[in-house]
């Protein structure tokens, strides 16, 4: 059964319609992706499956419709989001950052347990847990980012541009842990690109938006044989 | 010399009446950019509270608590039902939703409880076992006091679950409801924080300055004082603000010609002039960002 | 909203009729009426400049009772300690608070929106107390105020309140249409410029210290030559006749007839002497109501989330809208 299936999902910012009825879904313990050019509607898919703007249409999650909720019902079901610019407390130190990701649970011993485990896919956290998380770097961040949502022991993940703003190699270090999360973990993954080529390395499934629509879909290894995605995404 | 000490030690009680109020006032404002006009008021209105339940024979630390008790709810629910509606709204809406607000508890408190002054016991025994010229009874409690409110205020952010929620709602509200924070409720237990430390602010000046339905018109004036000077990004900052503009309000008001009949003008050079001149107070911080 | 109210057909007969029935008005009610329409309409010249400021302006303004006092005061001091004529203590009163204004203005320049309207609550909040100050007593006449004496009537065939009638009606026409010229005026493009954008109008060559710290001069005079009005009608100025309250007055008056309205002042000023008076009649009869400022605040809170526009706002929508609807 698919853990999150969208059907006919429009979204709206104000009157002007951003998404003009997409249908997509994403099976247990998989990576997804959705790639497309600038305004081509990721984020705000990502940003309607979180209720953060209004919407038609029907999203399931785990079974359930998931329409009428809140953020942070949403979120207390098992999404986590990793937004566009990171969503980073800045005020707040690494570690306050990371008890902010686990907000909706209540043992701390097991809170505790999970630092621990995000500390061991990024021990550049553990170094600097007690420094304010506006002081790190892109990279930094952006790992906090993660590690926050992992806080959260989501069902699902969602990653707005995981590789923006950082250098290559970085991104490689990144998308190797969201690799390692995926295997130890078995959290499936709805990730949004830009960066086709490095999505594509990591996800079973591929959505490709143009201007508010899916236009292609199917498993990775056969959009990025495509000769047009190629051209327009790949750039080879 | 003496009169200098007395007038430093008055100064430090009346600061940190001040400080209770900046401290709600910058709470607020750091959970939501709104300056709440009807703080003062509201903690008039809960001075009030405490008085009726006085008259009613309650011992005074029943009805201090229970008054500060009661603040916390109606802070809660002012913020659900009355702030709420303009939470989006432009900015002059919420500012007159506030002076709305301000009325409406100043006219009431006079309905209820009339506009005549009213003498208000001190929470404070009258002597706490030693003898000093320096400092009265009340004033010594007053400062004691306020330091334990501001120390548990403080633990409560710094150290709980919620307290780190509620910082973290005030800082990045997007970002909050993604880790499951419900940033309403957190805005309206901000609101109910400010109200019950805006009565503690209340219950301690009272004695001071009588009650009555305006009692606290100054009073809110110098916590903004305070609150600016130490920096509205900064609650400690607010604390010390409002200790160092009690304190210049008394060396002012001895030392100045005039000064005593101007309190209120002071004030007010005081605000306009932090405005103009640090706008960021004395510990407004700016945090180092990198991207 | 942007715009200030275009001069349609409508709006002018209406305009036309209004004058018409002002005018027309002292000689078919009594002397009380005619003086309570005076109050009335010396309210909207104060909001009027209030309106300038806040609404068209941008800049806010919870403290414009502060303008009101110092125009009273300087007419009253004029006319107690000088024995000028009332008709040269008003223009007189006017140049005071475009000065005092002017100079509020430039502190005012570097505070946006919110620490605007707090350092202008403080002031609000000070100026009783200054008006009591011990130094200035030999001028101010302290707590108790100044006593000051209604000018004779301008004709023989008037009563010295009909007199003032017309005084303040031709000083609120005169300063309604200078209000309506400047701010369709290149200059007045620059003002609401500055409200909307002003990142923009300053890049655009708008002179923002210039415009901002007139403006301020502008409305303080406004609400000055109010103030000067009122202090000749009532006879009388006392610190406690400028208290908060007064600025909150004018607050409730502005957002009653409209913000962003020249026309809308008119409602606001008839709002603000007239329901008073019910309310304190109602009181009376049933001593259990709450007390009228109580209903304020709240009428104040309930515009504000279903009305913001305000009467005249409200007006301009159903207009619109009928229009809208003969088109179709």
């Amino acid at each position: 059964m698919a853990l999150l299936e969208v059907k006919g999902l429009k979204a709206y910012y104000r009157q002007t319609e951003a998404l003009h009825g997409i249908d997509f879904s994403l099976d247990e313990g998989s990576i997804t992706t959705i790639l497309g050019a600038n305004g081509a509607g990721k984020t705000t898919t990502l940003r309607a499956i979180c209720r953060m703007i209004r919407t038609e249409g029907e999203i399931r999650f785990d079974g359930q419709d998931i329409t009428g909720l809140s953020t942070e019902r949403v979120v207390s079901r098992g999404i986590a989001h990793v937004p566009e610019g990171r969503g980073t407390f800045v005020r707040q130190s690494v570690i306050e950052n990371l008890q902010l990701g686990a907000y909706t649970r209540r043992n701390k011993a097991e809170i505790a347990a999970d630092i621990e485990r995000v500390y061991g896919y990024f021990p550049r956290l553990r170094e600097r847990h007690a420094q304010q998380a506006g002081t790190l770097s892109g990279g930094e961040q952006q790992m906090l980012a993660i590690g926050r949502a992992l806080m959260l022991r989501p069902k699902l993940m969602l990653l707005d541009e995981p590789s923006f703003g950082l250098a290559p190699l970085i991104v490689q270090e990144i998308y190797g842990i969201m690799a390692r999360i995926r295997d130890a973990e078995g959290t499936s993954m709805l990730l949004v690109e830009q960066n086709a080529n490095i999505a594509l390395n990591l996800a079973d499934h591929a959505y490709l938006l143009e201007t508010g629509a899916v236009v292609m879909s199917g498993e990775s290894a056969i959009i990025r044989d495509d000769e047009n995605v190629r051209r327009s995404y790949l750039g080879y | 010399m003496d009169l200098f000490l007395q007038l430093t030690f008055a100064g430090l009680a009346i600061g940190s009446i001040y400080s209770c109020v900046a401290l709600a006032v910058v709470m607020i404002y750091q959970a939501t950019d709104h300056f709440n006009f009807a703080q003062g008021e509201m903690a008039m209105f809960s001075t009030f509270i405490a008085w009726t339940m006085l008259g009613l024979g309650l011992p005074i630390w029943v009805a201090f608590f229970l008054a500060v008790a009661i603040s916390f709810v109606a802070g809660v629910l002012i913020e659900r039902i009355v702030v709420r509606p303009v939470e989006n709204a432009p900015v002059l809406n919420q500012i007159i939703v506030f002076i709305g607000l301000l009325v409406i508890f100043n006219s009431v408190a006079g309905w209820i409880w009339e506009y005549t002054i009213k003498p208000f016991p001190s929470l404070f025994p009258k002597s706490f076992g030693f003898e000093t010229t320096l400092i009265s009874a009340h004033n010594i409690g007053v400062i004691g006091l306020t330091l334990i409110v501001l120390a548990m205020v403080f633990a409560f952010f710094r150290f709980t679950r919620v307290g780190l929620a509620m910082r973290a709602a005030a800082a990045n509200p997007d970002s909050a409801r993604l880790v499951g924070i419900s940033v309403g409720w957190m805005l309206a237990l901000g609101w109910g924080l400010a109200a019950a430390i805006g009565a503690v602010g209340g219950v301690l000046v009272a004695p001071i300055v009588y009650l009555e339905p305006n009692m606290m018109s100054g009073v809110l004036l110098y916590g903004f004082a305070g609150a600016l000077l130490g920096g509205v990004s900064s609650p400690g900052g607010a604390v010390l603000g409002g200790l160092v503009v009690g304190v210049l309000e008394n060396w002012v008001g001895q030392y100045v010609p005039g000064g005593a009949e101007l309190k209120l003008t002071f004030a007010l050079v005081l605000i306009v002039g932090v405005l103009m001149f640090k706008p960021a107070g004395l510990f407004g911080r700016i945090v180092v960002k990198r991207v | 909203m942007t715009r200030p109210n275009p001069i349609t057909p409508t709006l002018f007969f209406g305009f036309v009729a209004a004058v018409i029935f002002g005018a027309a008005l002292p000689y078919f009610v009594t002397d009380f009426t005619t003086f309570q329409f005076t109050q009335a309409m010396i309210y909207g010249i104060a909001l009027l400049g209030l309106n300038i400021l806040t609404g068209y302006n941008g800049q806010f303004s919870i403290g414009h009772s502060a303008f009101y006092a110092v125009g009273a005061y300087t007419c009253a001091i004029l006319l107690y300690h000088f024995e000028w004529s009332p008709y040269a203590a008003i223009p007189a009163s006017a140049l005071v608070t475009f000065v005092v204004g002017f100079l509020f203005g430039l502190p005012a320049l570097r505070l946006e929106g919110l620490y605007l309207a707090l350092a202008t609550f403080a002031l609000a909040v000070a100026t009783p107390q200054l008006l009591k100050f011990d130094l200035f007593e030999h001028w101010t006449g302290g707590v108790q105020g100044l006593f000051i004496l209604k000018p004779d009537a301008l004709f023989s065939g008037w009563s010295t309140d009909q007199s003032l009638y017309y005084v303040t009606l031709g000083i609120m026409l005169a300063l309604m249409i200078f209000a309506w010229t400047m701010l369709h005026s290149r200059s007045g493009r620059a003002i609401m410029a500055i409200r909307d954008n002003p990142i923009a109008a300053s890049t655009m060559g708008v002179n923002l210290p210039l415009y901002k710290t007139v403006t301020f001069g502008i409305s303080a005079m406004f609400t000055g030559i109010a103030g000067a009005l009122f202090a000749i009608v009532t006879e009388f100025v006392s610190p406690d006749a400028f208290t908060f309250f007064v600025a909150v007055n004018l607050l409730i008056g502005s957002v009653v007839g409209g913000i962003v309205s020249i026309p809308g002042v008119i409602f606001g000023g008839l709002f603000l002497v007239f329901v008073p008076n019910y309310a304190q009649d109602i009181k009376l009869a049933y001593p259990w109501m709450p007390p009228p400022w109580a209903i304020f605040g709240t009428f104040l809170i309930l515009i504000i989330y279903f009305a913001p526009f305000g009467v005249w706002g409200f007006l301009e929508r159903a207009s619109a809208w009928a229009r809208r609807k003969l088109r179709s």
